[in-house]
């Protein structure tokens, strides 16, 4: 058999917690071997492992039938392995060839030789047909092609194994087409791939073999083709998983969040929200269906206070909470999953006990006369903990230690035990894996079973369709048209959400008409 | 070995090879390591007017110390201590001298104007921040030079010209006639009390009020904050205000317990600026600022015994107290090692 890359039995352990436990994992010539389990499964661990950062205390570890010992991150690029991070590993302000060359640079009598590196990037960069200019800067350049750069600097250094971490978390979906096509296009040229993702229609699209790891023990490897995501997913969590989220009808009653004619505008002062109105009524889940930049980001702060409106309203339940103060709008019913959770949802530093007091420090029982009860936060937080199944070793684990997934249960656990009239949830299952997903669009589902609102933004059309009662699609910071998920398609709605304009249904938007 | 014998083992090791570097300076230069750290021991707790010395000398470090970690706690570095203590030791003296009140009124009021003052020096540069976001570490370091020479001008004003206030008024001392019969006329105050007072309010307010978790959440991260409603400008200039209430208060520990005065000054006393690093070493909590303090007061005053014990130069003395103090700030070089060798022992 022709493997690049075998590793044998597996384990690693940290104290008494077994991170990998007899996992396998071969790697074919030319093949994308994509590496499938939930957050935390232990596929970093196994990655970093192969790469030198930690030691196996027991397995082996083979390159083109070679065992070897991978002691060092250096051994690991002099064996061929390169990776790619999913935090992306640049200096900002310096160009891309200086980014790839950095700790490799070639010198012509004692200078660096820019020039010739940068030639040599280009060729590379035309060679795979990534299309990357060697001497932008790395802050001018969007986040697509500085993944590329990565691609590059592990190209740069001679790697024939990429290890690719996480590489679609932070991509739109057309960049996340044309990774795809590069992987390909890496394999023509002779590379072999390890992919390591929890998301399975990538999988599906792009990956030869799956081995999946759950709780840090392998369960196995399946040729794609002859698996399916169903399978996978079942795999990957150990038990069946409901792709298609069971919900009853909805019985929506009155408006409870209006807004109308809003106008927003970013932090350069250009309008991102052009007169949008938008009704979401209690015991419904409205969906915002759109592509990123196309003013959801500001919609969303002006309802939560964060970003002054210029003009136009909001109301929750009849009452105006147009540019009031972010704490005036909760009190007045809002409860708010944050689009990023560590710059807006969470005080990372915080333990988790102190993040769910965040909303409510203020008030009783929390505290009185301003003095803080820890004792009622710790109830609060246990209560969390428990019913929305936070995985930590207690409240007082620093919220930073968590998984992606386990601080957005606990985000979402904080803002739903508030019971508020309105929930806004904007992207809550970015980066999380399948079980995640599934706990997180019930819970949605749970608040407008309870006559709440949600409303819900998200860039994944499965999940605008899946869970949402209604879908409004945004375009160019308006809403185009409200239509219900069974009467729609991804096509049509794709269409919209592109600036297709469709003849029927939407005479009363009346001041669309400059859409193309 | 557990966490808890790590964790008292690191400062002592820290300390042992401080003074064992110490040493070896010490006899590169000619002289000898014992007689000079007998020297610096009997400077410390030779006898009870030492000892009582140490103690006042450790006042105002606990008071500065505290200034800076509350303002680290928030996010913010505030350099302008120095400052904050020099317009509270001239409030404090001003008040000691211009007023006569029986001492109940008198002692509180020159204390609270002391942390007025002070309070008042570090307003202007959280305002700054959190308005304008200008930087605290450049207004407060300007603010240090205003503050000396506002105060040097101040002085010469209320003594008619001259470069001194004159004694305050008994009514307004912190001086202790216990304390005196005790340790042998050290000058050692009441101000301590004051000090430690202050240490478990600092305590109270971050740990046990919501002003203090806001304080802390705004210090961790500025977004979350403003999302969850808090009023972070509020946040920024409460918590330098609260920072510079602290460091006044170790003005009027001078002005009302050590000196008795307030005199024109050529130069930065250094209490400030020591105070960063007496909240460095106390990793900016409240027990830690009396670990910092101590050690800073012990070593500082202590010190000044190793010339005439020993016949140290003075120089020579300042490079083995910063060596000690240098290894104590790298205790984590030691906690590194210290769980490596855990980790080996493990490993078998």
């Amino acid at each position: 058999m022709d493997y690049v890359i075998e590793m044998l039995g597996i384990r690693k352990e940290f104290g008494s917690f077994v991170a990998n436990d007899n996992i396998t994992l071969q790697l074919k010539k030319g093949e994308i071997h994509a590496l499938l389990g939930e957050n935390g499964a232990g596929k970093s661990t196994l990655m970093n492992v192969l790469f030198g950062l930690y030691q196996p205390e027991a397995g082996e570890i083979k390159v083109k039938g070679k065992t070897v010992k991978v002691t060092d991150p250096n051994v690991a690029n002099d064996l061929g392995i390169g990776m790619v991070h999913q935090h992306f590993m640049l200096v900002e302000n310096f160009t891309v060839t200086e980014n790839i060359i950095l700790g490799n640079e070639l010198t012509k009598a004692g200078m660096v030789n820019i020039k010739d590196a940068a030639k040599k990037i280009q060729k590379l960069s035309e060679m795979y047909g990534l299309d990357v200019d060697p001497n932008a800067k790395i802050e001018d350049i969007s986040v697509g092609m500085q993944q590329r750069v990565e691609i590059l600097k592990t190209l740069y250094r001679g790697a024939d194994i990429l290890i690719f971490d996480e590489p679609t978390a932070s991509l739109t979906p057309q960049e996340i087409n044309e990774l795809i096509q590069i992987m390909k296009r890496l394999i023509q040229e002779g590379k072999s791939i390890i992919l390591i993702t929890h998301k399975l229609k990538e999988i599906m699209d792009v990956s030869d073999r799956v081995t999946v790891i759950r709780k840090g023990e392998g369960i196995g490897t399946v040729i794609t083709a002859e698996t399916n995501p169903n399978e996978l997913a079942s795999l990957m969590v150990g038990r069946q998983v409901e792709f298609k989220t069971v919900k009853s009808e909805a019985n929506p009653t009155d408006d409870t969040l209006v807004v109308k004619d809003l106008v927003v505008a970013d932090y350069r002062g250009i309008d991102k929200v052009k007169g949008l109105n938008l009704t979401v009524r209690k015991g419904e889940i409205l969906g915002i269906a759109g592509i990123d930049g196309n003013g959801q980001s500001e919609l969303i702060e002006a309802i939560t206070g964060l970003r002054k409106a210029k003009a136009g309203s909001v109301s929750i339940n009849g009452k105006d909470i147009t540019n009031k103060k972010p704490r005036k709008i909760t009190e007045a019913g809002v409860g708010h999953i944050p689009q990023d959770r560590h710059k807006h949802g969470l005080v990372l530093d915080f333990s988790i006990g102190h993040n769910i007091a965040l909303q409510t420090y203020y008030q009783k029982p929390i505290s009185k006369s301003g003095i803080m009860n820890y004792k009622k936060v710790s109830e609060l937080a246990q209560k969390v903990i428990n019913d929305f199944d936070v995985r930590t070793q207690g409240e007082h684990t620093p919220a930073r230690a968590l998984s992606g997934g386990n601080q957005q249960k606990a985000i979402i656990g904080r803002e739903v035990l508030r019971d508020p009239d309105l929930l806004i949830a904007a992207l809550p299952t970015r980066g999380l894996d399948v079980g995640a997903i599934e706990f997180i669009h019930q819970r949605l589902i749970e608040q407008r079973d309870n006559g709440k609102a949600v409303l819900l933004l998200s860039f994944e059309l499965d999940e605008v369709m899946n869970v949402s009662d209604r879908i409004a699609v945004i375009y160019d910071g308006q809403i185009v048209d409200t239509l219900l998920p069974k009467e729609t398609s991804e096509q049509e709605l794709g269409l919209l959400m592109a600036g297709q304009k469709k003849n029927s249904n939407i005479a009363k938007q009346g001041d669309t008409t400059h859409v193309e | 070995m557990s966490n808890r014998v790590v964790n008292i083992l690191v400062p002592v090791i820290s300390v042992i090879l401080g003074l064992l570097v110490g040493a070896i300076v010490m006899l590169v230069s000619g002289y000898d390591p014992i007689l000079g750290y007998t020297a610096l021991w009997n400077g410390i707790f030779g006898d009870a007017y030492a000892i009582g010395e140490t103690i006042r000398q450790i006042t105002p470090y606990l008071l500065a110390g505290l200034s800076v970690a509350f303002a680290f706690r928030t996010g913010l570095f505030n350099i302008g201590v120095e400052g904050q203590l020099l317009v509270g030791w001239f409030a404090a003296s001003y008040v000691g001298i211009a007023f006569d009140l029986p001492m109940y009124i008198h002692l509180p009021f020159a204390i609270i104007a002391a942390a007025l003052a002070g309070a008042a020096w570090a307003f202007i540069p959280g305002l700054l921040k959190a308005k304008l976001q200008v930087h605290e570490v450049i207004v407060t370091i300007m603010m240090n030079y205003i503050a000396l020479h506002t105060t040097n001008a101040l002085i010469k004003v209320v003594s008619d010209g001259g470069d001194n206030t004159g004694t305050i008024n008994a009514s307004a001392s912190l001086k202790s006639a216990f304390f005196e019969s005790i340790t042998d006329y050290s000058r050692l105050h009441y101000g301590i009390f004051i000090a430690l007072a202050m240490v478990l309010l600092m305590w109270f307010i971050l740990e046990k009020t919501t002003t203090g978790y806001e304080l802390k959440s705004v210090g961790f991260n500025k977004h979350a904050s403003e999302y969850a409603g808090m009023n972070v400008n509020k946040n920024i200039i409460l918590s330098m205000v609260i920072a510079g209430a602290f460091a006044g208060l170790a003005g009027a520990m001078e002005a009302l317990g050590t000196f008795q005065y307030a005199n024109v000054k050529g130069g930065f006393t250094g209490i400030g600026f020591d105070g960063i690093a007496v909240a460095l070493l106390g990793a900016n909590t409240p027990l830690g600022v009396i670990f910092g303090a101590v050690l800073f007061g012990s070593l500082k005053y202590g010190a000044l015994n190793m010339p005439n014990e020993a016949g140290i130069p003075v120089e020579i003395v300042s490079i083995v107290i910063a060596i000690i103090i240098f290894f104590v700030a790298c205790g984590y070089v030691i906690r590194y090692f210290l769980e490596k060798a855990n980790k080996k022992k493990e490993a078998k």
